[in-house]
């Protein structure tokens, strides 16, 4: 297994972690609907998902899920709001169009949001910028500039301004990072704007 | 998966083979007109085998000018092609036509009008499900309709045909299903205005489906679906040989009837599909006549079209299918779309394709959302097809990645084998 697939496991298993058993959870970009149906089967959770890809969707059919084909920067229509306990954006945040829209109609629809994103501060990130003079390149950032998906990058501590800025409050943040000679995910204890990897950030409307 | 043909493309899979024609008949059957007819006809067919559980069973629901024969090879055209009996059901005969009915050779023998979608390994796999369809009420191709003798005069009803609804058609439905011992269908599925009736079974029979597929449909026609419908009307009501729909003597308002189906014909294509198919090629010319005959192909397809729909389609029935979409709204009687689905028990796939402007996209959205306001399990997909509206019945493959999925785990689930959530 590569660090960035372990990486990205890393962070569906804290998702996993996070989500309360039995809550009602709806997953933004839910792909093959893998956290869904680990959240169902072993969580009780009643799941709803939401993808683009059409093959996804086969495939989240096959696991008994429901899911809507929509993009993300149109808004979660349909949805009443406050009808799930969580709503999950995993590392797709960086790929809509319109962030801000979409944490909006996440905190409107959910009690409580979980976002993961790769946090563009990472001093491998910084480095890459600064010595090399090129477009960073990371375990979670492993695109080309011309061929990137991701078109908003982020860091921790912008984050924290844009959650603010979106009428959010940060309940937990927990910032990553794969361990320089193991390869072992692990969190960052201080400076995690720095030394993370990629963050995992709990949300809520502020009251 | 557990079906043997799950993975095996849609094409390279068997077909129903002959499948044999059956009939129910039902007293005194109300309308939602408030009239009662003393006895209704319905012309059903059954492809695969019922389980001991009586859990494998599917309604499928035509659309405006299907019928019962919904895949395979319909047993009298079979027996006409040197059958018999003893051939067993496996049987396909030489130089059959595949796809469009109307543009086949008259004379070429034609499969069901889902067949593509209805047969061993195809979505709706009669190796593993009980496939029923029937014509409907007001229908023309067995079932009790305008062009049926009327008991009480010993003639054609004609207009004297009371109006009936979508929900007339499910209703009269529901009276085959409890003739046939099934309580609960695995799913009710249908394209067009067979998906108007897939989602009124939903409505007023919750409990007796476990899933709902409507395809390429609406939970009400819009102003412009209303608009076509209204123009092949008045194409046939102006033509004088409708004679007030008491035609059966004389011969029915071809012309009406061919300018009706033409009108329709385009609403179910595409300015991309028809560019492909036609673009502006001339048909048996090289240069343009200067004169009013039938000169660029699509001339020819649309006069061809609307000449073979009058051979096997009653201009009467075109006037009530069209009147009764026409009324269908999913809504009514409640406040609100979310407020008539409400609590339904349900699973519902839901399925547009991206260049159908009769029932556009945005349609099924609003049922989708409307389905998730009030939390029921729902999955859509847009698939993406040029062929317009007809994209229902030409597009098997893309359509059988959803629904060969969404039928196996419902089963699954039937039989309690699957992961409740």
């Amino acid at each position: 297994m590569t660090p960035v697939e372990d990486l990205l496991r890393a962070d569906l298993r804290l998702v996993t972690d996070l989500v309360p058993k039995g809550s009602r959870v709806l997953d933004l970009g839910c792909g093959d609907g893998s956290l869904m149906a680990h959240l169902r089967d072993e969580r009780g959770c009643e799941v709803r998902g939401i993808e683009l890809d059409p093959v996804e969707i086969a495939s989240a059919i096959g696991r008994g899920l429901s899911v809507v084909q929509a993009d993300l920067d149109a808004g979660l229509s349909g949805y009443r709001d406050g009808s799930f306990d969580v709503v999950v954006l995993s590392q797709t945040l960086q790929v809509v169009r319109r962030p801000a829209f979409v944490l909006r109609e996440m905190l409107r629809v959910g009690n409580r949001g979980i976002v993961t994103f790769p946090n563009f501060g990472y001093w491998r990130v910084r480095g890459y910028l600064a010595f090399r003079g090129r477009m960073p390149v990371s375990h979670s950032i492993p695109y080309s500039w011309y061929d990137t998906p991701n078109i908003h990058h982020t860091t921790v501590v912008d984050f924290r301004d844009f959650v603010t800025a979106n009428e959010g409050v940060i309940e937990r943040e927990i910032p990553l990072t794969v361990g320089g000679f193991s390869g072992r995910i692990r969190p960052v204890r201080m400076w995690p704007n720095l030394l993370a990897d990629t963050a995992v950030v709990v949300v809520r409307g502020a009251e | 998966m557990t079906s043997s043909h799950a993975t095996l493309p849609w094409d390279r899979v068997g077909s129903a083979g002959v499948v044999p024609e059956r009939s129910a008949s039902f007293e005194n059957v109300e309308l939602s007109s408030g009239r009662v007819l003393p006895k209704v006809d319905v012309v059903y067919e059954t492809v695969g085998e019922l389980s001991l559980e009586r859990d494998n069973a599917i309604l499928l629901f035509h659309a405006l000018s299907g019928d019962a024969h919904v895949g395979g090879w319909r047993e009298q055209d079979a027996r006409e092609q040197g059958w018999t009996p003893e051939d067993g059901p496996a049987w396909s005969p030489e130089g059959a036509s595949f796809g469009d009915p109307d543009a086949a050779p008259a004379t070429a023998i034609r499969p069901g009008w889902w067949d593509p979608m209805v047969g061993p390994g195809k979505a709706f796999d009669t190796d593993r499900y009980f496939v029923i369809c029937a014509n409907v009420i007001g229908g023309c191709s067995g079932t009790t309709g305008p062009s049926s003798i009327d008991p009480t005069t010993g003639r054609e009803y004609g207009q004297s045909f009371p109006i009936v609804t979508i929900e007339d058609m499910v209703d009269v439905q529901v009276r085959l299903l409890d003739l046939l011992g099934i309580e609960k269908l695995l799913a009710v599925a249908g394209g067009s205005m067979g998906g108007m009736q897939a989602l009124a079974w939903a409505r007023r029979y919750p409990e007796r489906t476990r899933t709902c597929l409507p395809i390429a449909t609406t939970w009400r026609l819009p102003a412009q679906a209303i608009a076509f419908n209204e123009v092949g009307r008045t194409a046939i009501l102006g033509d004088p040989q409708f004679k007030g729909g008491d035609y059966y003597e004389s011969g029915q308002p071809r012309h009406g009837l061919a300018v009706a189906r033409m009108i329709g014909h385009i609403t179910y294509l595409s300015d991309e599909s028809m560019h492909a198919k036609f673009g502006r090629r001339l048909r048996d010319r090289d240069e343009l006549a200067f004169e009013f005959v039938t000169e660029f192909e699509v001339e020819s397809y649309l006069a061809y079209q609307g000449k073979r729909f009058t051979e096997r389609f009653d201009a009467n029935t075109y006037l009530y299918m069209t009147k009764a979409m026409d009324y269908f709204d999913l809504a009514t009687g409640a406040p609100g779309l979310p407020e008539a689905l409400s609590g339904t028990p349900a699973r519902f796939l839901v399925l547009s394709f991206s260049s159908d402007w009769l029932f556009p996209t945005y349609q099924s959205l609003q049922l989708v959302d409307a389905l998730r306001s009030v939390d029921a399990e729902v999955t859509f997909a847009e698939i993406e097809s040029p062929y317009g509206h007809d994209a229902f019945l030409l597009e098997p493959e893309q359509q059988h990645r959803f629904i060969q999925p969404f039928l196996d785990r419902a089963l699954e689930e039937a039989r309690g084998r699957g992961v409740t959530p």
